[in-house]
């Protein structure tokens, strides 16, 4: 039995103005990701992968095409929208972990929450169960700048996680790290993916790290060089 | 309130550099309540002046004296139903800093002119009838600990007397309260005649002459006429209302409101470049943190909220640190001023001041923040 499709992309292109430039980054793209899939986005720099990542992820509109993830269209909705949509329905792992320097790993993960309508005791319960689930419930209290690498993207997936979030969104999750770091990283990841069903879509250029997902695709020129239909057989 | 967290610690994210820029504003602020609890408790007076009493100094100079000799005339101008008069007597006691407000007068005619003054009437007959007597505010009596049957010297800077020296020993003969203004009961009042026996100059002279006219409507004329019978005298008048003397007597020592105001705007107009300089390097530095609170959900309009909040708490915090150190410093002024409290409108203003200023500084930084675009941000772009 084939999953579910959470991420459907018809014909989406990409165009940026870079000075009088127009730059095509996607080219006519189509992909479909089924929930519970653990996607690796593989490609050369400039090939388009970190560009399809934010239009996945929300963080940016295509220039033509359609993007659906679950049963919203996300490609026609608003700024204001899709904001709440974010917040809603996307983890964001980045690969220099992106914490807040000034707040503790807890107030870091706590984030997310704060657009909820939670209490502050749900808040608090739901950061040290995330907290928990990354293996550092006792760096709750700790600043980034007192944590390791591998310990920062523990709490940056933790922030990702802690809304309870439809799709994880990872760029070069494991960039900055030692291959050692970068492997507890990624088995977490997969663990997420496989014991919690978590849907991630990750970008990254070490084939390592590739093979901890379900599927690998590549990208060149701003097109998908093997992408194929879920459990296309 | 549970985005407090985020916002302090936004703020002080580079401690030293928000510790300076909070100092900046403290220091304005306490310069703010220092000088506008000034210019406030003088416009105050100003504004607590009665209608019914015209002041009468000489046209020349406030601080010219006139002819005792006029009291009979003035009395007899119609629309004239009371007159008193004073001297500056300008004294202090042991000490050069201890300031005290003195003033020779008639006692019966003082206190009938101010019944806002209220004081015992066997006091009162008792200050009539003891040479040396005085009476003293009760603010004035609980500053130096002074009582009835005490006798005390005061040290006059202006007036010796015909010995050569310039000490004048009184006994205190009455204490009296004024609950409209408690900022007045920290005068000295004395006899003129002691006084007028006692100097060696000036003798049938007053400094200024305060009458109360029957009607307040007819208080511009009975001034007209009041200098009109002294034109071309040898002591010519100016009659005021006690408002325009106050003003006038104010304008003396400079227009304090002109003052008041140039400085501050000053003050504040460099502190808006200062603060908003702050607050721009302070956002360009967090671009990629702003851009990630976008990417986990937080609306454009929301990050606007944060950079403001951030910009607002700052010149909050600063106002009343600055204010309360007004606050605490002002009623050293007392002495000067007679009031020894900051006015509420004073903090008020402050307070609206520094919301106003942090809106001023905050809005572009926040603006920056609010169009942020994510993906040119998280890239470095």
């Amino acid at each position: 039995m084939s999953a579910p499709t959470l991420v459907s992309i018809r014909n989406v292109s990409k165009r940026y103005q870079r000075g009088k430039q127009s730059v095509e980054v996607l080219q006519n793209l189509d992909l479909d990701i089924g929930q519970g899939e653990f996607i690796a986005l593989m490609g050369p720099s400039g090939s388009g992968k970190t560009t399809l990542l934010n239009l996945i992820g929300g963080l940016d509109h295509p220039s033509t095409g359609e993007i659906r993830v679950g049963s919203e269209r996300i490609d026609s909705l608003s700024d204001g929208k899709l904001a709440k949509w974010r917040a809603r329905h996307v983890g964001f792992v980045f690969q220099f972990y992106n914490l807040m320097p000034m707040l503790s790993a807890e107030r870091n993960v706590e984030l997310p929450l704060l657009l909820t309508s939670l209490s502050s005791a749900q808040r608090k319960r739901n950061v040290a169960a995330a907290l928990t689930v990354v293996g550092l419930a006792d760096r709750a209290r700790h600043k980034p700048s007192e944590l390791s690498g591998g310990q920062a993207q523990r709490v940056a997936i933790a922030r990702a996680l802690v809304a309870d979030p439809t799709l994880l969104v990872c760029d070069e999750p494991t960039g900055d790290l030692d291959r050692h770091t970068a492997d507890e990283i990624l088995g977490l990841l997969q663990a997420l993916n496989r014991e919690h069903g978590k849907t991630i879509v990750m970008v990254t250029h070490d084939p390592k790290a590739a093979e901890y997902a379900s599927r690998q695709l590549h990208m060149d020129k701003g097109a998908l060089i093997d992408a194929g239909a879920i459990n296309a057989a | 309130m549970k985005f407090f967290p985020l916002v302090w610690a936004g703020l002080w994210r580079k401690k030293l550099r928000t510790i300076f820029t909070l100092l900046a504003i403290v220091v304005a602020f306490l310069l703010f309540g220092m000088l506008q609890g000034v210019n406030s408790a003088f416009n105050a007076t100003v504004e607590k002046a009665n209608v019914n009493r015209l002041t009468v100094t000489s046209k020349i100079n406030f601080t010219e004296a006139l002819p005792y000799a006029y009291l009979t005339q003035i009395e007899a101008v119609p629309g004239v139903s009371a007159v008193a008069w004073f001297s500056w007597f300008g004294t202090y006691y042991q000490d050069a800093k201890n300031f005290v407000f003195s003033f020779p007068a008639d006692p019966v005619r003082l206190f009938d002119m101010y019944p806002e003054y209220h004081i015992d009437k066997a006091q009162l007959d008792t200050f009539e009838h003891t040479r040396t007597g005085a009476v003293i505010g009760v603010e004035l009596a609980k500053k130096y600990g002074w009582k009835i049957g005490d006798r005390v010297t005061l040290h006059s800077t202006i007036w010796t007397k015909a010995d050569g020296t310039s000490d004048w020993p009184f006994d205190i003969v009455g204490t009296f309260e004024v609950p409209t203004d408690s900022s007045q009961a920290n005068q000295f009042f004395f006899n003129h005649s002691y006084f007028d026996e006692g100097r060696s100059f000036g003798k049938g002279t007053v400094g200024w002459y305060i009458v109360r006219v029957s009607d307040p409507k007819l208080s511009a004329q009975v001034a007209i006429d009041i200098d009109k019978r002294f034109e071309n005298s040898q002591d010519e008048t100016k009659t005021q209302t006690e408002k325009e003397f106050q003003q006038s007597f104010l304008k003396q020592i400079g227009d304090i409101n002109f003052i008041v105001t140039s400085i501050l705007s000053a003050v504040f107009i460099s502190l808006l470049f200062a603060t908003g300089t702050t607050m721009m390097q302070s956002v360009r530095e967090r671009i990629p943190e702003l851009a990630v609170l976008k990417t986990l959900g937080f609306s454009n309009g929301r990050v606007l909220s944060l950079v403001l909040a951030e910009s607002v708490l700052l010149c909050l915090i600063a106002a009343g640190l600055g204010l309360g150190l007004a606050s605490l410093i002002f009623p050293a002024l007392k002495n000067f001023i007679g009031v020894a409290t900051l006015s509420r409108s004073v903090v008020a203003t402050g307070v609206l001041f520094a919301v106003l200023m942090a809106l001023i500084t905050g809005l572009p930084p926040a603006l920056r923040a609010q169009r942020l675009n994510i993906v040119d941000a998280l890239a470095g772009r």
